[in-house]
């Protein structure tokens, strides 16, 4: 299903994506995440199912290996029903040939170890191959058994359950950069665990208060810095994003730092608050920079600055009037991830009709491009979108009112090195290539003066 | 087919029946039951025996090598067993064979296996000649120390230390050069193991290279980046700290050891205050003195509570371990201010670890200082408002006693005791109890009487049971101490009025404490005071309090003579074994049973009663092993009749009759002897 595509705006290159994959999962994608190496990608379903796919060196992704991680659950004492769908998931440092991932629900979270296996055992004593008992008479040797090779097998095991320890719902894991030790957020606290031990974690962050009716804020990402093991965010409902420094202190309910921007009073509305709750946070890839998605906005901010962000980007201001509505439709709960590029350049964030958000952080430019059926088609362009308020300049354009809030682009991800992209959009999973970076070094998009010529060949191979 | 050529297995095996079982091991090595493989690993001696010397090197060990694919508790065995394997590969001339498998476990990502790996490795390093050392076994070391993956390049630094000791210095120097590279890994986990093997990997280096190729990795280490490397440090720091003469120490470790104290990281700081003890061991009095002294005060006003809680929990032993001339004026002047603050800490771990060391403060200091500094101390402790503390303080009273005596506590002792035993938690009225016997002890009987007693019996009518059994054992306890004459003026007579308690539950609690003090106050008392009051209780209307004589009877039978047991028990009992309830029977039947030496004539009594003659009785009782046994039966018939089809309907009859009878027996022995089973049993 490979495709090419390219796009062009103010005649100026900034992507050209080509689209390599879209898969179809049977439920609705609730994860996506590359490894450390970008060899290998991992998607979560509503259905607990866990799909990784495996990029070939051709430069596609194949499916490598689906596994059901998480099953639906009835939690007896408090009457409540435990949904399968796959949270998050996070990948361990490479350990060893086999790779390691953590998928959580909404109470569990569970290391996999996904390993291949390509030698068999053959040669019994007792039965031929087939399974059948020999006649005992025959058997006048003792015969040890051989590995022979065999058709590759991967499997997937599960290694640990972390189990018992949330009271709420999970809606972060991340892995710590001492590859020790792991953090699981909820929405009201934060727990350390050691990777190796199931039965107990600490409890390093809680905000419930005393009386549940003086509840102001709940927690809405936690993630760990990529490089200091000491640093942690979490960002929440409130649109603050804290930072906490482990080595203060074992309870870390104190915050080293806190980015917060003052509110314009301008804008204040029934809304200010639920659009400025935080929805995901990312820590940039050199680890000075935080990028935080709202529901309007998507913000840079420098751990250096706490009193505002260096950087802030419209996603979808046009939807600054429709509040309204969204609130009553609930989309304005919807909680979109963000995503840097690997040189920390570029940043990408999904919207609705299927759209996502890319804003080169250097020219301050920007793009809407589609994850969709139709323009995934082979060989089609990707061509930039554009939403108008008013009138329509030209013949695509979309007007704001035709947008469709039910197609939304939640979960994206950028390859840690390359320009490729993984968007889920309900059930279906696009990965789109950048076609100028083949081959792992020219990592930074570049702006060509001239529009770029179809591409005709398969992509060329990358590594 | 070829294999049957070998020499040395051929001839045993053939026509061998001891064949089977190995065949049948060798083959479960792959059986899709994780059991059946583990079993099978344990018995891998088993098989090898067999197998001999030679086909073990050349088959068992590749196949084994390649094995890693299977779960953690297979591979664990399996890494455990090849640890011991040497003679059943030939001897130590051959255990280099024994590498391979060992090195591919030592890459497997569980911890638990590799560490167990690592060990096998160890153990077989001593049995390696030095020539094969370097010919097999460091060339292994090397190999993990430069892997792909962490996992091999961890498991190579716990392998330097021993085969450093016995290989050339040439190869000795390549091997401190890997050690090097590995403590400055990419990887934390590398570092981390690097870091932790530290210490152990100096002990068996030459003093000089210590100095110069030791102190530095130790000090790059304990200024990692990652908090985890740099607290593994501190224990090497305290292993390197021994090995060096006192005069370096202030050169070479302290700057380091300092510099941790007073790490960024409080998980630092608290292995150093955990590792505190060792460490005033490793470098001396002077240093102690000088540096450490300053160093524990801050670790006591530490801001983070698990560090006071690690420091304050050394506080006694790090007081003892002070050089005698200077101690007392140390521990005054420097310590004592800072666990003066502590025991008003605002965190109830900090101040419970320190209750529970305080109180060895005052055999160190005399009777003076204990009396002017540590008693207010204590007095605050014993009123502190979380129950662990006062607990702590309560359980190590026995210091302070031989001190000063425990009556210069006792004013404040009294009411915390009293507030403790009446806790609303029953965990800390539990705890409580279970040192009253030790403060009975140091109180003396007096004052016990006259003021604990109440509760000791307040706490037998507890609404809990856990609290009412250890109450009873308290008693037995108390019994054991002051003896039994005080136990029939004090507390038996209490114990027998609760017999006529209202409350069943309090009924019954007089008859444990009977059966814990029966054997404590001895013959006569029992006897004489508490067997009238069981034997009256056996009327009792509550079943529960009448099986519980029983019980009762059969656990103080050992205690009376042989006379009242004639005359006094065994008609009780007998009466209890026609009890309407059927535990009542049941319990009473195997205090009968139960004591039968001492009641040679129950058995036969009971046997004499009227419907264990009946006819009825006799005719069940010979049919009850058909009962059982009906299924069986059934089988019986089905098997001979089965080549007569035409008999099937004659089968049906005949198994319909069978039911009938079955039934019916059933239903009558359920209605006229309901413990049947039991008579059987005793019959």
């Amino acid at each position: 299903e490979a495709g090419v595509g390219g796009f062009y705006q103010n005649k100026k290159t900034f992507f050209s994506f080509f689209f390599i994959l879209v898969c179809d999962p049977a439920d609705v994608i609730s994860t996506v995440e590359f490894n450390q190496t970008g060899e290998f990608l991992a998607t979560g379903d509503k259905g607990g199912r866990v799909v990784i796919f495996q990029r070939e060196p051709q430069g596609e992704y194949n499916v490598y290996s689906t596994f059901q991680s998480h099953e639906p659950e009835f939690d007896y004492l408090k009457s409540l029903e435990i949904e399968e769908r796959i949270n998050k998931i996070r990948w361990l440092p490479l350990h060893n040939p086999a790779h390691f991932l953590l998928a959580t629900n909404d109470k569990t979270i569970k290391l996999w170890k996904v390993s291949e296996r390509d030698k068999r055992a053959e040669g019994y004593n007792l039965r031929d191959e087939e399974g059948r008992l020999k006649d005992l008479s025959t058997v006048t040797t003792l015969q040890v058994p051989v590995l022979r090779p065999m058709d590759l097998l991967v499997e997937a095991s599960p290694r640990r359950v972390f189990a018992n320890a949330h009271a709420y719902h999970i809606n972060s894991i991340s892995v710590n950069s001492d590859c020790e030790t792991y953090l699981s957020a909820d929405d009201l606290r934060i727990n350390l665990w050691n990777l190796n031990i199931t039965d107990r974690s600490f409890n390093i962050v809680d905000l419930k208060p005393e009386n549940m009716e003086d509840l102001s804020e709940v927690i809405t990402v936690a993630e760990f810095h990529p490089h200091h093991c000491h640093l942690l965010a979490f960002s929440s409902s409130t649109g603050t994003t804290r930072l906490c420094d482990m080595r203060a202190s074992a309870l870390c309910d104190q915050h080293a730092k806190l980015f917060e921007e003052a509110a314009d009073p301008s804008h204040r509305s029934f809304f200010s608050e639920i659009v400025s709750s935080v929805s995901d946070v990312k820590f940039s890839h050199s680890g000075r920079y935080l990028l935080t998605r709202d529901y309007l906005t998507v913000k840079v901010w420098d751990l250096n600055m706490e009193n505002k962000p260096v950087e802030t980007y419209q996603v979808h201001d046009y939807l600054r009037t429709k509040l309204c509505s969204l609130y009553e439709s609930d989309c304005i709960f919807d909680k979109f991830e963000c995503a840097w590029n690997g040189t920390d350049s570029v940043i990408m964030t999904g919207a609705y009709n299927n759209y996502f958000r890319m804003f080169d952080r250097a020219s301050l430019r920007d793009v809407t491009l589609e994850a969709s059926r139709e323009v995934c088609k082979r060989r089609a362009v990707l061509q930039p979108r554009r939403v108008c308020v008013g009138k329509k300049q030209k013949e695509t354009d979309v007007s704001v009112d035709s947008l469709d809030f039910r197609k939304k682009i939640l979960h994206t991800a950028w390859h840690p090195k390359e320009n490729i992209i993984a968007i889920a959009a309900s059930n279906n999973l696009y990965i789109f290539q950048d076609r100028l970076t083949p081959n792992g070094h020219h990592n930074t998009p570049e702006i060509q003066s001239a529009p770029p010529k179809w591409q005709t060949q398969p992509n060329p191979p990358t590594y | 087919g070829n294999r049957a050529a070998q020499p040395g297995t051929t001839q045993r095996a053939e026509g061998d029946d001891s064949l089977y079982p190995i065949a049948v091991l060798i083959d479960e090595l792959r059986n899709e039951d994780v059991q059946l493989r583990l079993n099978s690993i344990k018995k891998l001696s088993t098989i090898a025996l067999a197998l001999g010397v030679e086909r073990t090197r050349t088959e068992l060990l590749p196949f084994l090598t390649d094995t890693i694919y299977d779960e953690d508790e297979v591979l664990l065995a399996l890494a455990e067993q090849l640890g011991s394997f040497t003679v059943l590969v030939g001897g130590p001339e051959f255990v280099h064979c024994l590498l391979p498998p060992l090195e591919s476990l030592a890459t497997v990502e569980e911890t638990v296996v590799r560490d167990k790996a690592v060990e096998s490795l160890q153990k077989i390093s001593q049995e390696h000649s030095p020539v094969d050392l370097e010919v097999h076994f460091v060339p292994l070391v090397k190999r993990l120390a430069s892997g792909d993956w962490f996992t091999s390049r961890t498991s190579a630094c716990g392998l330097f230390s021993v085969c450093y000791p016995r290989v050339s210095s040439t190869v000795k120097a390549e091997i401190r050069q890997h050690f090097r590279t590995l403590c400055s890994d990419d990887t934390p986990m590398v570092r981390r193991a690097a870091s932790s093997k530290l210490g152990e990997f100096a002990k068996v280096l030459e003093l000089d290279y210590v100095k110069s190729d030791i102190i530095p990795l130790f000090t790059a280490l304990a200024s990692d980046e990652q908090d985890s490397v740099r607290l593994l440090a501190v224990e090497a720091g305290v292993s390197i700290a021994t090995l060096l003469p006192q005069e370096d120490l202030e050169d070479l470790v302290m700057p380091t050891l300092r510099q941790a104290a007073e790490d960024k990281s409080w998980r630092v700081r608290y292995m150093v205050a955990d590792k505190f003890s060792e460490l005033q061991k490793a470098v001396g009095p002077e240093i102690t003195k000088n540096d450490l002294v300053p160093a524990f005060q801050n670790l006591l006003k530490d801001c983070e509570a698990e560090v006071r809680t690690a420091a304050a929990n050394k506080v006694k032993v790090f007081c003892e371990s002070l050089p005698e001339d200077s101690r007392e004026t140390i521990i005054m002047t420097h310590i004592l201010p800072c666990v003066k603050e502590l025991v008003s800490d605002t965190n109830q771990h900090v101040k419970s670890a320190l209750a529970s060391v305080i109180m060895g403060l005052s055999t160190i200091l005399g009777k003076d200082n204990t009396v002017e500094h540590l008693l207010p101390l204590f007095l605050v402790q014993l009123k502190d408002e979380y129950p662990e503390v006062r607990l702590n303080i309560i359980s190590n009273l026995d210091c302070v006693n031989e001190v000063i005596g425990i009556r210069q506590l006792s004013q404040s002792l009294l009411p915390a005791i009293v507030e403790l035993a009446e806790d609303a938690k029953w965990r800390v009225r539990l705890a409580i109890i279970e040192y009253m016997p030790l403060l009975a002890g140091q109180l003396g009987v007096e004052f016990f009487d006259e003021k604990l007693n109440s509760l000791c019996m307040a706490w037998l009518i507890d609404h809990v049971y856990a609290i009412r059994e250890a109450a009873t054992c308290n008693l037995m306890k108390l019994v054991e101490k002051f003896g039994a004459e005080w136990a029939q003026n004090t507390i038996v007579p209490k114990v027998l009025g609760m017999a006529n308690d209202s409350n069943y539950l309090h009924r019954m609690t007089t008859l444990f404490c009977i059966n814990a003090l029966s054997e404590v106050c001895g013959q006569e008392i029992t006897t004489k005071h508490m067997l009238p009051v069981v034997l009256k209780m056996s009327t009792d209307q509550v079943a529960n309090v009448r099986f519980n004589v029983a019980r009762c009877l059969q656990k103080i039978g050992p205690v009376l003579d042989s006379s009242a047991l004639q005359a006094d028990v065994k008609p009780v009992l007998e009466k209890l074994a026609t009890d309407q309830d059927m535990d009542v029977k049941y319990f009473a039947l195997e205090a009968i049973s139960g004591m039968y030496p001492f009641i040679s004539l129950t058995f036969q009594h009971i046997s004499s009663q009227k419907h264990f003659n009946s006819p009825l009785y006799c005719f069940f009782f010979s049919f009850s092993p058909c009962c059982l046994g009906y299924r069986r039966l059934h089988c019986v018939i089905v098997k001979f009749f089965k080549h007569y089809l035409w008999m099937s309907c004659i089968y049906f009859i005949y198994s319909c009759i069978y039911l009938f009878i079955w039934s019916t027996c059933t239903f009558l022995k359920g209605s006229s002897d309901a413990h049947f089973p039991q008579v059987d049993m005793i019959l």
